[in-house]
């Protein structure tokens, strides 16, 4: 016999917080230097309050965009961040050619010019993880 | 996403707890609290109480623009600043330490069962009585690498992360002047088993070494490109299974190359020794 209807909602609910915990649990920490990044700032500069924080997470940083948006609001308990919205920005990877110095953007990162096709190519853009902007009072 | 660490992927739902107030999202449901009200159009839009509300395309998605909020006397300050600052300024500092010291050190990091210990107790075997070595291990849980490594170098520290999927430098730089001696040459860093976390956690090191076993997918390069793209040397282990299995040594060193055309790429089996002398010799030059 199954068990009844709540249970097993309240069961399956259980399984997905703790899945995602597992998943977040590297995003978790960068949120947490983000936020320790954040409130050194919001300290040294008298911030009353943090309306946005807009950062950029390039593809090739290792960081996701959302898993870090559901640890931010975790790592940002109790801090004046708690309130804040958070923009997320994507960069691409970007690669240089060392041939024919064109620059591409690149859906996959595949490390070779799309106009000579040599390999000699140097990433650019696309491993940034940074803190862009914030908007305060 | 932790992929590597055992973690789920391609979940098409997913369920985040609330404490305060429950989007409801097709794609998902997630967290977040709106203290403020906003301006928009021109009316007043509070968030202020508990509410349920339905978002019909998945995440963030509200039928109104965040482009014109009201926010009394506030102000956009540019911040450039790298979200793991704190981490690179410890990462430097133990970058410098060794140098000082005239240590080169390496961070090796693979999936887990990759080879990376039984790779380390050859080479450490290979290495007593020639190079000084010392080596940092890191597990979520308990010692086991360390105790296999024990006997073989001046050190071997193991380093628990519990929750943590990485090494960090901070934990580096607290272990450093335990870890290694006035003699010691090479400092191996064993990091968490896992593709991902490490690749953002610079530890001070010389270089990355990255694994990949012959038991797992040749486009593992292509799928984890962060870190084949970040290391500077690649090691194929478990060679001597190749020829028992449908996998195709060509096509794996395709994929790194497509990722990082430049990388040191070695082939070889910890078990049989095969390949294991140029690894040996690459390290020798490294320490000369």
């Amino acid at each position: 016999m199954f068990p009844p209807g709540n249970f097993c909602r309240g069961f399956v609910k259980k399984f997905w917080v703790l899945s995602f915990r597992l998943i977040v649990m590297h995003e978790l920490s960068l949120a947490q230097s983000m936020v320790s990044e954040l409130v050194s700032y919001i300290e040294k500069n008298n911030v009353k309050k943090v309306h946005q924080v807009t950062i950029v997470i390039g593809k090739l940083s290792g960081a996701e965009k959302e898993p870090f948006e559901f640890a931010f609001p975790i790592a940002a308990e109790g801090t004046l961040l708690e309130t804040a919205e958070l923009v997320v920005e994507i960069q691409k990877v970007v690669i240089l050619c060392n041939e024919c110095r064109s620059e591409t953007t690149l859906d996959m990162p595949l490390m070779k010019c799309p106009s000579c096709s040599s390999r000699s190519v140097k990433i650019i853009k696309g491993k940034e993880f940074i803190i862009k902007s914030m908007e305060i009072e | 996403m932790c992929k590597d660490c055992g973690c789920q992927e391609g979940n098409e739902k997913k369920f985040f707890g609330h404490d305060r107030d429950i989007h409801n999202h097709d794609n998902h449901h997630h967290d977040h609290s709106h203290e403020h009200g906003h301006f928009h159009d021109g009316h007043w839009h509070s968030h202020d109480s508990d509410h349920e509300h339905n978002h019909p395309e998945g995440h963030h998605q509200h039928d109104h623009s965040h482009d014109n909020h009201i926010h009394g006397d506030s102000k956009t300050v540019m911040m450039e600043k790298n979200i793991l600052a704190k981490n690179d300024e410890y990462a430097h500092q133990n970058k410098h330490w060794l140098k000082d010291r005239g240590i080169v050190a390496v961070n090796i990091i693979s999936s887990p069962g990759s080879g990376k210990t039984t790779l380390l107790e050859k080479t450490l075997d290979a290495l007593k009585d020639k190079i000084n070595c010392s080596v940092i291990v890191g597990d979520q849980s308990t010692d086991n690498d360390a105790k296999r490594l024990m006997g073989k170098c001046d050190c071997v520290y193991q380093i628990e992360t519990k929750s943590s999927c990485h090494l960090d430098a901070k934990q580096i730089s607290e272990i450093l002047p335990q870890v290694v001696n006035d003699n010691t040459k090479l400092l191996f860093i064993e990091n968490v088993g896992n593709l991902i976390c490490p690749a953002a956690f610079e530890l001070g090191e010389d270089f990355k070494i990255v694994l990949l076993s012959s038991t797992e997918g040749e486009d593992k390069p292509v799928k984890y490109p962060v870190i084949f793209s970040d290391a500077s040397v690649a090691i194929i282990t478990k060679t001597d299974l190749i020829p028992h299995l449908d996998w195709d040594i060509k096509k794996c060193r395709n994929y790194i190359r497509q990722v990082n055309p430049g990388m040191y790429i070695f082939e070889l089996s910890s078990k049989t020794g095969e390949g294991m002398n140029s690894w040996l010799e690459y390290l020798a030059k490294l320490v000369e």
